[in-house]
């Protein structure tokens, strides 16, 4: 038997992709290990007093300042002189980071704090019952962004927090995807061999929020990877330095699974936009995979 | 407060999650296992153990049967079966 640091018991829905990714960074991450995670399902869920689901140290922040806190455990570990030995991951979910928690991770970035900083994005508050965050996609029914005769759901783009990290000069900014276990591992260790700060986000399904199926889980992380709505891409030193390329799909197959974009698939012109901003991703970090060449992966 | 206030590590443990189970449960074959290890990866419960050909299996204390394992198998080695076949 292979030992987890993130035990079973949770109170995660079945099929949730954030405790899926969440066991996935702690194991890849090991036991020397001190998390900060602020408000969110996974802390929630996974945290549920007298009882914890994890095998390593845990501190739980308020909404806005799981990197603040981070930073101020990655100080104190300094000054014992242990920070060689103890890997510290910040996590939070994409309302936690983009929204709330983004003058906190700004700080700590700019600051130059030793910290690996984990967003489970799972493209709303689900927590609190699905509403939009900053990182909601366009067109996303959400519970305050609802679907109606003249709203089709979200009205903006999701925040590029990725760019905004890198824009900050740090070593290490990636993305990941719950639907690319191995991938996601990888980063992951690569991330905590680097030196200062470093920012992952990885894309999680929500069976509740999103509406699929709760077996759906890493067939709809893949898809969202595969029609180039979520890019999986990885800067080191602010440059591009690993993709993962694809040969595009549509973006129905990746819509046509989720209640939150059902209301989409009666209208041909909303569609379109959407794929408009895959065919963007695709040209702007050139995911599509040249003819006779085998794919490498990112 | 009252009492420590810090929990033991792994201690959900004491919280079975298996009746959350409505309808489906895996079966694991046994058959055409190739031991790639997806389904371990993919359990959001952390609750299917094993190692080589033919032996993984599941832990229905704490399974909630999102069928993620079955979807995940390359082999179709395991099925989800209903709850009061077994």
């Amino acid at each position: 038997m292979s030992k987890t640091l993130f035990n079973s018991g949770h109170t995660a829905c079945a099929g949730c992709g954030q405790s899926m990714a969440a066991r996935l960074v702690i194991d890849a991450a090991g036991p020397n290990t001190i998390i900060v995670n602020n408000t969110g399902c996974l802390e929630v869920f996974s945290t549920k007093y007298p009882e914890t689901s994890w095998g390593v140290p845990f501190i739980h922040s308020l909404f806005e300042n799981a990197a603040a806190v981070a930073s101020g455990v990655e100080s104190a570990i300094k000054y014992l002189g242990k920070a060689d030995e103890i890997n510290i991951i910040a996590q939070a979910g994409d309302g936690g980071t983009a929204d709330i928690g983004l003058q906190a991770l700004s700080g700590m970035l700019e600051r130059g704090h030793n910290i690996l900083y984990v967003c489970y994005d799972n493209e709303a508050y689900m927590n609190t019952g699905v509403q939009r965050s900053g990182l909601t996609p366009f067109d996303t029914n959400t519970t305050t962004s609802p679907v109606g005769s003249i709203s089709s759901g979200n009205l903006r783009p999701k925040k590029p927090v990725p760019e905004i990290a890198n824009a900050h000069g740090i070593p290490y900014v990636a993305t990941a995807s719950a639907g690319f276990p191995q991938d996601l591992q990888r980063k992951v260790k690569k991330a905590i061999s680097i030196k200062g700060p470093k920012y992952i986000q990885v894309h999680v399904p929500c069976p509740l929020g999103w509406r699929h199926e709760t077996n759906l889980t890493i067939n709809v992380a893949k898809l969202a990877v595969e029609t180039g709505l979520y890019p999986l891409i990885e800067y080191e030193n602010c440059i591009i330095s690993a993709r993962r390329q694809i040969t595009p799909k549509p973006v129905e197959e990746y819509l046509k699974v989720q209640g939150r974009f059902k209301h989409l698939l009666k209208k041909p012109e909303e569609i379109k936009k959407i794929q408009d901003i895959a065919d963007n991703n695709i040209k702007k970090y050139g995911l599509k995979v040249e003819q006779q060449q085998i794919s490498p992966s990112a | 407060m009252f009492g420590p206030l810090v929990c033991k590590p792994g201690s959900s443990r004491n919280n079975k999650t298996g009746p959350w189970r409505t309808e489906l449960r895996p079966k694991f074959l046994k058959k055409a296992c190739i031991a790639c290890n997806m389904c371990l990866v993919v359990c959001p419960e952390s609750c299917i153990t094993g190692q080589g050909k033919n032996n993984y299996d599941f832990d229905p204390d704490f399974c909630k049967g999102c069928g993620s394992c079955a979807a995940v198998c390359p082999k179709k080695d395991i099925e989800m079966v209903k709850e009061d076949s077994i």
